[in-house]
């Protein structure tokens, strides 16, 4: 559904690799998880608390929620406001957290 | 100009209770509402739906405040059959946590006097620590104990706000939003409400504007003597149920997020936060329940309490402008079942509920005790 934009005076990115649900993904440093997990083609990362209906990235910009993912056992992570980093585990969030 | 039954002078959840009760009953009423410039403290609220504890130097608010708990789960029923909005209300009963065994004396001496001025009608149980991990497992060691009572509860209160809001429209009701009425006078056997760019006429006119009453009362012979009181709130990101009823100052939502609060703070109009409030906040929550010390706070605000002197409600009929009429108080969302199933019908002619016949504003004049 995205397709990543080349910009001609973009210099080249280190190739990351991270797993989502256990999938190795493909993403590039600078990458925040929730830009990987769009050009990785993952459309829901999440499901809702009340109606457990799928979600996924949304605004992009911290406000709307709807990114979140456990990482490296963390639950409700903005998948939008944490960068890539090699080797890290992202887990779809079912539900609501988990506590302690 | 179109001349209505009513104008309730006020958008919020007082002014949208009593408007919703008054259409309701077959009147053609006009809400006139600020927008979003306004103070808007039913916006900011906890959601408590409270009995436990109040009223202790005036039985009448507790035996107000158990009526409406009372009423309250037909005014959740009639929202949703009229609107499809759910107010999420829930009456499990609820507790006031406390923290060591003076808490809890202290505590029982005060509920137990509520308790004899109400004739027994209010109730309660104290809990001891182990009775209350029954009731919440995951209470932390630190808390000694808590009171419990069958009357409390909670709901959304926007979604109350939202499901008044639609009722009153489906009832025929109209909304006015706009901007602030700065004038209300009486014409004839008529009221004019006055505000930019527009004039309101209604036989009746209900003055129900919070923290604006201060100005407008005086127009219509009432007098409001209300002053903000900041109370900030934190809520947290939604998780897994862990507090089954709501306490004092910690309830879970619908939705999962655990709502903290319960400040009181003297800081005139600034709606802000400051953070070793809202750190004195989540400390006591984390205490209470130890599980959130790692939870995330998504969002934080304060919001101004609309206290008379004395902190009761204050509802009048003026004598020299008959037909105005004043309501305030800070329980907007406790007292909404009240407001729109009695006071609305005292406001529309009836007799005046029993309880609330204190609630006028001379208790604030100055009093003299002749020693005998």
């Amino acid at each position: 559904m995205f397709k990543r934009l080349s910009l001609p005076d973009a210099p080249a990115q280190k190739t990351v690799i991270v797993y989502f649900d256990g999938r190795q993904v493909t993403a590039q440093d600078g990458d925040t998880i929730a830009a990987a997990l769009l050009s990785a083609g993952v459309e829901a990362c999440r499901t809702t608390p009340v109606s457990g209906s799928p979600r996924g990235p949304y605004c992009m910009m911290g406000v709307c929620f709807e990114c979140l993912v456990e990482v490296d056992d963390i639950p409700n992570v903005q998948g939008c406001q944490v960068l890539v980093k090699d080797g890290m585990q992202i887990r779809s969030q079912h539900g609501a957290r988990r506590l302690g | 100009m179109k001349t209505y039954d009513f104008a309730v002078v006020g958008g919020g959840l007082v002014g949208s209770a009593i408007a919703y009760g008054l259409a309701k009953a077959g009147h053609r009423v006009a809400v006139l509402d600020e927008g979003d410039v306004a103070y808007r403290a039913s916006r900011g609220n906890f959601g408590l739906v409270w009995v436990q504890g109040k009223g202790l130097e005036m039985p009448s608010y507790s035996q107000w405040s158990m009526s409406s708990a009372s009423l309250w789960p037909s005014l959740s029923e009639e929202l949703w059959d009229l609107t499809d909005v759910a107010t999420q209300h829930q009456a499990p009963g609820g507790v006031h946590l406390c923290y060591s065994q003076r808490e809890m004396d202290l505590r029982q001496a005060d509920l137990t006097s509520l308790a004899k001025a109400t004739g027994g009608q209010f109730d309660f149980a104290m809990l001891d620590h182990q009775q209350l991990r029954e009731m919440i497992p995951e209470i932390g060691e630190s808390v000694a104990g808590a009171s419990w009572s069958r009357w409390d509860g909670h709901a959304n209160p926007l979604y109350l706000l939202r499901g008044l809001h639609a009722g009153f429209l489906r009832c025929g009701g109209t909304f006015l939003p706009g901007s602030k009425v700065h004038r209300v006078h009486q014409r004839g056997d008529s009221f004019v409400i006055e505000r930019e760019g527009e004039r309101v006429q209604a036989e009746r006119v209900v003055l129900a504007a919070g923290l604006g009453n201060r100005l407008l009362a005086p127009q219509v012979g009432l007098h409001a003597p209300l002053v903000p009181n900041r109370g900030e709130i934190l809520v947290t990101e939604r998780m897994r149920p862990l507090l089954n009823l709501p306490t004092t100052y910690l309830r879970q939502t619908g939705e999962g997020s655990i709502l903290m609060g319960d400040s009181h703070e003297d800081v005139g109009f600034d709606e802000g936060t400051e953070t070793p409030v809202l750190s004195h906040i989540a400390q006591r929550a984390v205490r209470a329940l130890p599980a959130l010390a790692n939870t995330r706070i998504v969002r934080t605000w304060g919001a101004l309490r609309v206290m008379t002197p004395d902190g009761y409600p204050l509802y009048q009929a003026s004598l020299s402008h008959p037909g105005a009429f004043v309501a305030c108080c800070h329980s907007g969302v406790t007292l909404a079942a009240a407001h729109a199933k009695r006071l609305a019908p005292w406001i529309a002619g009836d007799s005046l509920p029993s309880e609330i016949a204190p609630f006028t504003a001379e208790r604030f004049d100055v009093q003299t005790v002749i020693p005998a």
